[in-house]
């Protein structure tokens, strides 16, 4: 059922750690019998879900990792911004615009992750996605240049998420 | 609780909430469903990681250990904003709600309900594209 490398004890590594520290941070606590529950829940809930995962993404450069969620948490605030002003402003001035972004990113986390950085930054919500997985539909809430818009989440988000995983 | 502290806190909730109260205020100025999306999904991310950061400050000086569950929160909304969001505006062109009319780009609004590759883009990389019907 797993792939010939995996272990089959602890067949995702990354994630138990991960659920292991999200456990008893959500406790806040570091008592003794959470501590056990956590390592229980690290290993049974991985091994429960391993059959359901196909493919296998991963963090190629952690450290780029770390600056694109720098990045995406200063665009976040810039976009807060922003979108308060069109808001509270004139509205009649604003052009809402529905758009096309070619997509170069391949693995289904990559495109997620594109996808979620566009909804949470400036002025844009990712609506659907072409069957054949290389379109992104986006709904802008102010555009002047479609062109210069694309290019530039292109160039500032997929090139950097193409980077960190790899593909 | 140090008076620079709470001056602090004070400071980051009336942020938090002032966002949140724009983003609220958005949802209902704003013309039509597409556009509505915008506030709650930026907003209230913000507001609400303002709140969240003022709690953790207090109650980490309260119970004198630092207390970080709320960045845990916060880290949750932010995976999730985007995807409700997605959600509602998938919804939304699969129900063909109707977009104010001087919305740009409305022909792409039928090929995106069916998931098709839009047709006559300048801006393709992958001319191949097929135009494939559900």
């Amino acid at each position: 059922m797993f792939p010939a490398k995996e272990s089959r004890f602890l067949p995702m590594p990354f994630h138990s750690l991960l659920l292991f520290i999200v456990w008893l941070l959500l406790n806040n606590t570091l008592a003794f019998g959470h501590i056990l529950l956590a390592l229980f829940f690290a290993w049974a809930i991985p091994k429960l879900v391993s059959m359901l995962k196909h493919g296998h993404p991963t963090i190629k450069k952690p450290w780029l990792a770390l600056r694109y969620a720098l990045l995406v948490m200063k665009d976040i605030l810039v976009a807060n911004i922003e979108v308060a002003l069109i808001v509270l402003g004139p509205l009649n001035k604003i052009h809402p615009s529905f758009i096309a972004i070619p997509l170069d990113i391949k693995s289904d986390l990559g495109v997620t992750l594109f996808a979620s950085t566009i909804s949470l930054t400036p002025g844009t919500v990712s609506t659907e996605i072409s069957e054949d997985r290389k379109w992104l539909y986006v709904h802008a809430l102010h555009m002047d240049d479609p062109e210069q818009m694309i290019k530039e989440a292109k160039e500032r988000y997929e090139v950097p998420l193409k980077e960190i995983l790899g593909c | 609780m140090e008076f620079w502290l709470e001056s602090l806190v004070a400071i980051v909730l009336v942020i938090g909430g002032v966002f949140l109260l724009i983003g609220s205020i958005g949802l209902v100025r704003l013309p039509d469903i597409y556009t509505r999306l915008h506030g709650p999904t930026k907003a209230t991310t913000l507001g609400i990681a303002g709140l969240l950061l003022a709690s953790s400050v207090v109650s980490s000086f309260a119970e004198g250990s630092i207390s970080i569950h709320e960045w845990l929160i916060t880290l949750f909304l932010l995976i999730t904003a985007p995807v409700s969001a997605n959600m509602i505006a998938k919804t939304a062109l699969h129900h063909g709600l109707p977009a104010i009319e001087r919305t740009k780009g409305q022909e792409l609004m039928e090929q995106a309900n069916r998931q098709a590759p839009p047709t006559g883009m300048t801006t393709s990389l992958e001319s191949d594209a097929k135009d494939k019907q559900p």
